[in-house]
């Protein structure tokens, strides 16, 4: 079964990361990521902008609202998030757990999918002549 | 920073991203920088002692806060005698009701807090080189010695200014009540100013390290200042802006160190996730419809980012922003740089009379006798382009300036052996 492994973190803290900081931690995650991508259980994963980029249409009025920032102000913001292909929910906290090693901090969210639309463009292509 | 280790790398970005807040509340409190620096201090060396022990508390810097008011506290009591220290386990494990309480007190106004403390380092009395440095020093706690070496000067020298500029703003009057409407727009253009004045200290200097160091600090202040004044387009246009032009900086020096012009760049190296910020930013403050002089800049880089080669630049649309910045900050700099579009667009003649135009206000600044130079060149006046460069070189205030021109003296000194002179 698919879930989405959604990561939350204190951002000040990710954006006070030095280049070198930030790139161990990448490299740290990397190793995991690639043992979940050999054994074909990493879909789509995503490492979002800060919340400084957002912008969030609240759709309670009529038209909506378009405000600048994300959703809700907290403590520690969504910053990405993985789709994981596993047997069941200890299998998710199992890669959970890798990744906390990895990059200690914050939560991460396991949530089962309910509706996956793969990406066409990610369609493994026929190859050409 | 650059410490990798998991175990103790939280603590050092845990620290780092509570200063800001910490530092401006413990300000609050006590009023005066070196005190409030100190507490800071004591609060950092009682957060090394007990956080590995007792894992990160819920809020680092309401922790900080607290604790650092603490110390400061009995400091004093302390040197009049009166109560020993707290025993370390008490301070250790503060109640969630305080650190919640702590937070309380700070959450409605620490975004004035942390403006205030941005601001005092743009007060008008300093010099622009004291503004950057005092606030690398206080708001992002870069060591002196390390800010030293961005300014290329010996740390004795830096901390006199930096202790100099404290001194200036310990006898003028800190404005403490909360800053009306008003205030508070002229504090946050204000510290808009200092802000880039990091970032340009950064993106003009001449080595690498310091460079991407200062330019990175700068936008991390950015990001700072945009979650404090969420919707203010030109807060998102001054980030934008240094996004945009920090993602150029693998590819602006070649491996000499020399300038490497936009138009030679490999367009490869530029940071992609830096200009997608930066292209979402300039999008966000256009919403708004309210231009000011960092969205129009950044709308220019934006456009600069946007192009995949040189030739694909919409010079005419930034020739036409140029225009929107000469009318919104009438300044002979923004005219000299319109001038390299209207090159572009109309060709050297046209942009050759803008520039001479401004010869009066420019005479002593480099990049105006490059720029002459380059268009004496294109027109093929050799000999003025020579003397025109002559007096950029003599006037560039980096070896990478200098470089730079004396690359193009070569090329047309090349060139006048091949040509016959007119």
């Amino acid at each position: 079964m698919l879930y989405a492994i959604l990561c939350y973190k204190d951002e000040d803290v990710v954006t006070a990361w030095s280049r070198e900081e930030d790139a161990a931690v990448m490299a740290r995650l990397g190793v995991v990521h690639e043992r979940l991508q050999s054994k074909g259980q990493l879909g789509p994963s995503l490492r979002l902008l800060p919340t400084t980029a957002a912008t969030t249409l609240r759709k309670a009025s009529e038209p909506p609202l378009v405000i600048d920032g994300p959703f809700a102000e907290t403590k520690e913001q969504l910053l990405g998030f993985y789709v994981v292909d596993v047997a069941d929910l200890d299998e998710a906290l199992g890669i959970a757990r890798d990744l906390a090693a990895a990059n200690p901090g914050g939560a991460y969210e396991l949530r089962p999918v309910l509706l996956y639309n793969p990406d066409p463009r990610l369609e493994p292509r026929v190859a050409a002549g | 920073m650059s410490e990798a280790n998991p175990e103790t790398a939280w603590i050092a970005a845990a620290l780092a991203a509570a200063r800001p807040r910490a530092m401006a509340a413990l300000l609050r409190s006590f009023r005066d920088l070196d005190v409030a620096e100190e507490a800071f201090q004591d609060a950092i060396l009682r957060a090394l002692r007990t956080w590995p022990r007792n894992g990160p508390p819920r809020d680092p810097a309401a922790w900080l806060i607290l604790v650092g008011r603490n110390a400061a506290l009995d400091g004093k009591r302390r040197s009049a005698r009166e109560a020993p220290l707290p025993p370390e386990e008490d301070l250790s494990d503060l109640d969630d009701r305080e650190a919640t309480l702590a937070d309380g007190i700070d959450a409605t106004a620490y975004r004035d807090d942390i403006l205030r403390l941005l601001f005092i380092c743009c007060h008008p009395d300093l010099p622009a080189t004291q503004q950057v440095a005092l606030a690398l020093r206080i708001v992002s706690g870069l060591s002196i010695a390390r800010i030293a070496r961005a300014f290329l000067v010996s740390e004795a020298a830096m901390e006199q200014r930096i202790t100099r500029a404290k001194g200036r703003i310990a006898r003028s009057a800190v404005p403490y009540e909360t800053p009306g409407a008003v205030e508070r727009a002229g504090r946050l253009s204000a510290v808009s100013a200092m802000i880039y004045l990091v970032f340009n200290a950064g993106y003009s200097a001449g080595t690498g390290s310091e460079r991407v160091e200062l330019c990175d600090e700068a936008i991390r202040l950015g990001r700072l200042l945009l979650r404090l004044f969420g919707t203010d387009p030109e807060v998102m246009g001054l980030l934008g802006l240094m996004l945009l032009q920090h993602a150029r900086t693998p590819a602006r020096f070649d491996q000499n160190d020399e300038i490497v012009l936009l138009d030679d760049q490999d367009r490869a190296l530029w940071s992609r996730p830096l200009i997608a910020e930066g292209l979402a930013l300039v999008d966000k403050a256009m919403r708004h419809r309210a231009p000011g002089p960092y969205q129009v800049q950044a709308a220019i880089a934006a456009l600069h980012a946007r192009a995949a080669s040189p030739e694909a630049t919409d010079w005419a649309e930034i020739d036409a922003l140029y225009a929107v910045l000469e009318r919104l900050q009438p300044s002979p700099v923004v005219s000299l740089n319109r001038a390299v579009a209207l090159g572009k667009v109309r060709g050297p003649e046209e942009a050759l009379g803008l520039v001479e135009s401004l010869s009066g206000a420019l005479g002593g600044y480099f990049y105006f006798h490059g720029l002459r130079g380059a268009f004496l060149m294109q027109l093929g006046r050799r000999a003025e382009a020579r003397e025109a460069m002559n007096r950029a070189i003599a006037l560039a205030s980096t070896a990478a300036e200098a470089g730079h021109i004396r690359m193009q003296l070569d090329r047309l000194t090349r060139e006048a052996d091949a040509l016959p002179s007119r």
